[in-house]
């Protein structure tokens, strides 16, 4: 076992970990703004289709041209996620290819075809098919990206939590059982609903930051204001949404990845009662010293809200990193082994699985060959932990865990909150507006001559520049999210099956540098020249 | 539906893939001839406004070969896209090139300027199919790796990676054989020649289609040497079989046993090309037609299908390894499980009505075609 792990190129790894980041982190920058954008366009759209009114088809217009510069980026990303599971998770794509290649030829048949066919007709079909053929094309482009998005967050779930699968000795792989509990898993189901509402307050943020820049230079007001309304009210629907799936996810990680919310709650020593932490000290540089502090420095917590989150119960039992390093007991009296005694179980799995094959190949009888399955069986569920060195490696990055989930939830609960607070201004809602006037003007957030106006084209600029700020907010909340799936999975693969380190493929750490390098450049030119050409076009305005 | 025609199915609807794939490479052989059918700034736009409105499908086909791929056949997916990493890395570095260049290329804003995304167009056009040519050909050719299921568990394996390639060049290798260039070039004039046709064909303008015709016959020339040189050394060579036991073997002559034992393909195969040289060739002598994208593409689904069918049915080692031969890939070794591929089976009878509504799309985008005016006055690259 120690020739196995002294053998593989750290380099290698890490590259490929990079790279693979490097393409998911670039690709989510665009995909969400798809996703939200095709619900606020379709929305327009349907107006123009319902009133006739020129105005909704040249705003709808205007916010397609901003999503196809954006959608060419997502498309070109896109693209390259797909082929570097092959690319440089040689050994993962064999291992779990059975089980994980279904999804993505599905989200191919199924959803790109939709997507890439209707788009087409979205931009080059206004004069070519009827206005209720070009709607239904632009609600299917959205529909085409939504589904697709189902389908790769399928696969997602399946590396969080692996089901519907058995692995099979004479293959060397595991392979699908159950389609139905991979596709409908409800760890797939969770993060669908929380990552699809979260792209539309993506969605609902950008259009609203954009309007208030024309509110703000004087511009387009009547085309601001009604798309303001618009991106507003998506983005509150969406947030609030997003909090109750988000509420979903956490329990399903609470259920099923325990060492992932512990990381996320720097939760060092578990129990019964668990406070959830609104801020503590987590060092972002290094890992923090679990094994001897009692729990992270400086912490504040809410009283019990981290059971009630994870269990439902207000002093339901939460597992610290320690508890589950070291093995503990459930309520229900059922143990959890601890890391050692799994790496004890993995490499028994492994030397089971070592000597079936001898025999299979020594051509051993069939009574033999179900004894030495049943060993091999038996210990499957830890095989992951045969390649574990040391039981630290299990921790993910804590500090990551920590202040990514703390940025996400932070600035999804101010998202909500803005929104909120802009459907009062905007709806001019008699009592509510001018009540919500004048408190901020009791508290000096704008100024008291404005305090019984109800115009949001006439508020000061900072009002404007704070809508226009919630933009990159809102996308570094987005990859944080992403930043807790994923780090919080470490070091796994596909969660208690495959560490890293066993998925990569034989390449030299140098060719994926190289090829890391290469995208950065790429996408880092390309992300510049988008930004810079949707800032011209937002600035050249809708051709009305 | 036993497992073994669940693997001849999903050879034949990856092969389909492929073969559609090889199709829609219309679009990098236009692009690649942007300068000279397009001739002046306004005759480039036009080009690049006819291949924009297609260049998705040949995108989502390629994602989707490679996703249906994994799916069926995930031993080729992790041997082939791990091992020849250089290879897949450029035809995918090349691909994303393309896909931002429609949209940006002539927005206000583009600070890298038109004249590059129009190269990176160019350099799409003649890389991709270049490549895509040759990583097809190596399923004649064979390429270079090992694989090995028990590295997994393996304690004195060198790593616990099963596939590994046999050399540093990690698939660039592949292009040292003279034959894997000579099909990749074949597969560059087939781009260009089904380019002019779709141009052509699409494209209302009259400077353009001439220079099309003249376009046609310049790359004709050099397809037909190519295809053929590879056609004649494809039927003459020894290939990859496999017997009963799974013990992979050199068979003489083994493509041409495929086509005369499986007459079917060998039908497909003659059909396509003629229905190729007839797009061509009334193109070429009927200066009033315009409609040779539509026998030459058929034609070319057909002659591909029928080629990359040859590679893998009747008992042949689809990705030969020339390291080792009994580490070379046939569709039982390499193959999905009989659930997996059983249930991806009822996904594909999606298919025929994914394809209904690409055509019908299609059709009503295509309907009118393509002019200068419109360029003036509908969304344009």
């Amino acid at each position: 076992m120690t020739n196995l792990l002294l053998n593989i190129d750290a380099g290698t790894i890490d590259w490929s970990r990079a790279q693979f980041a490097l393409t998911a982190i670039y690709h989510w920058l665009f995909v969400p703004l798809t996703l939200g954008l095709a619900v606020i366009m379709g929305i327009m759209e349907t107006c123009y289709y319902r009133t006739k009114d020129k105005f909704w088809k040249d705003t709808a217009i205007f916010w397609q041209k901003l999503f196809g510069i954006n959608f060419a980026m997502g498309v070109a990303t896109g693209i390259i996620l797909e082929f570097e599971f092959g690319t440089n998770w040689s050994n993962y794509s064999w291992f779990v290819g059975d089980i994980f290649g279904a999804p993505l030829a599905v989200e191919g048949i199924v959803a790109f075809f939709m997507e890439s066919t209707f788009v087409a007709v979205m931009y080059f079909g206004w004069k070519k098919v009827s206005p209720g053929f070009h709607l239904a094309s632009t609600w299917l482009t959205g529909l085409g990206a939504t589904i697709s998005a189902w389908w790769i967050l399928v696969a997602n779930a399946w590396m969080q939590y692996p089901v519907g699968c058995e692995f099979n000795p004479d293959t060397m792989r595991n392979e699908m059982v159950s389609f139905a509990e991979v596709a409908l898993s409800p760890f797939a189901v969770s993060k669908f609903c929380h990552t699809v509402t979260s792209a539309w307050i993506i969605g609902g943020v950008f259009c609203v930051g954009v309007s208030c820049w024309y509110l703000m230079k004087k511009r387009e007001t009547k085309m601001a204001l009604e798309s303001l309304k618009i991106g507003a009210w998506v983005g509150l629907v969406a947030a609030v949404l997003a909090a109750a799936t988000g509420h979903k996810s956490a329990q399903d990680v609470a259920e099923v990845q325990p060492m992932k919310l512990a990381a996320m709650e720097a939760l060092y020593n578990g129990g019964t009662d668990v406070g959830l932490t609104a801020v503590a000290w987590v060092s972002p540089f290094g890992q923090p010293d679990y094994e001897n502090e009692e729990s992270a420095p400086l912490k504040i917590e809410m009283p019990y809200a981290l059971s009630f989150m994870a269990t439902n119960d207000f002093h339901g039992y939460v597992p610290g990193i320690n508890d589950i390093l070291n093995g503990y007991t459930r309520p229900d009296g059922t143990r959890e082994l601890s890391v050692d005694e799994k790496i004890q179980r993995g490499k028994m799995a492994i030397i089971a699985l070592t000597e079936y094959r001898a025999a299979k190949a020594d051509g051993a009888d069939e009574a033999t060959l179900n004894s030495l399955s049943s060993a091999l069986q038996e210990n499957m569920k830890y095989f992951g932990y045969g390649y574990i060195k040391d039981k630290s490696q299990v921790v993910p990055p804590i500090a990551v865990n920590f202040w990514a989930f703390r940025i996400m939830v932070g600035v999804g609960c101010l998202l909500i909150l803005y929104f909120a607070l802009l459907l009062v201004i905007t709806h001019r809602i008699p009592f509510l507006t001018v009540f919500t006037r004048r408190l901020l003007a009791t508290l000096g957030l704008i100024p008291e001559t404005e305090a019984d106006g109800n115009d949001i084209t006439n508020l000061p600029a900072w009002h404007y520049w704070f809508a226009i700020a919630l933009i990159p907010l809102a996308y570094i909340a987005s990859e944080s999210g992403w930043l807790v799936a994923e780090f919080g999975r470490q070091p796994w693969t596909i969660q208690d099956m495959l560490p890293t380190w066993v998925a990569v493929s034989d390449l030299q750490s140098g060719s994926v540098m190289l090829t890391f390098f290469l995208f950065l450049i790429l996408f880092t030119t390309m992300l510049a020249v988008e930004i810079n050409i949707m800032l011209k076009q937002i600035k050249k305005g809708p051709e009305l | 539906m036993t497992y073994e025609f669940l693997q001849h199915y999903w050879c034949f609807i990856v092969s389909l893939l492929g073969a559609l794939l090889v199709f829609l490479l219309f679009v990098q052989g236009a692009n690649s001839l942007v300068r000279s059918i397009g001739g002046n700034e306004e005759g480039r736009r036009l080009v690049i406004n006819s291949t924009g409105r297609k260049w998705e499908f040949t995108f989502t086909t390629l994602v989707t070969f490679g996703g249906a791929f994994f799916a069926s056949f995930p031993l080729f997916y992790s041997t082939s896209f791990g091992g020849a990493y250089w290879l897949w890395m450029i035809i995918l570095f090349t691909f994303v090139l393309q896909a931002v260049s429609y949209e940006f290329q002539n927005k206000i804003g583009n600070i890298l300027g038109p004249n590059t995304f129009q190269f990176f167009l160019v350099l799409n056009g003649i890389v991709g199919p270049l490549l895509l040519g040759g990583a097809v050909a190596t399923f004649f050719e064979g390429s270079n790796f090992i694989i090995e299921k028990n590295n997994m568990i393996d304690f004195g394996a060198m790593t616990p990676i099963i596939s590994r390639w046999a050399n540093a060049s990690h698939g660039l290798d592949a292009l040292l054989n003279p034959w894997v260039l000579v099909f990749g070039f074949a597969v560059v004039f087939l781009a260009r020649i089904l380019g002019c046709l779709y141009v052509m064909n699409n494209v209302n303008d009259d400077d353009i289609r001439d220079r099309g015709r003249h376009s046609l016959l310049v790359n004709t020339v050099p397809f037909l040497i190519l295809f053929v040189a590879y056609l004649v050394h494809l039927l003459l060579k020894d290939g990859y079989a496999y017997n009963a036991e799974g013990v992979i073997f050199m068979e003489p002559y083994k493509y041409l046993t495929n086509f005369l034992s499986m007459w079917y393909l060998l039908i497909l195969l003659l059909i396509g090309v003629v229905l190729v040289l007839f797009g061509i060739g009334k193109t070429i002598v009927d200066k009033q037609f315009v409609s040779g994208i539509w026998p030459a593409g058929i034609g070319t689904v057909l002659t591909v299908l029928a080629l990359l069918l040859c590679s893998a049915w009747n008992n042949t080692a689809y990705y030969p390894s020339t390291a080792d031969l009994q580490s070379s890939l046939t569709l039982a070794n390499s193959c999905s499980s009989e659930f997996t591929l059983r249930t991806m089976f009822y996904v594909s009878l999606l298919v025929p009505f994914v394809l209904a509504y690409i055509v019908y799309c299609w059709r009503a985008i295509d309907k009118k075609k393509l002019t200068k005016d419109e360029l003036k006055t509908d969304h344009a690259y």
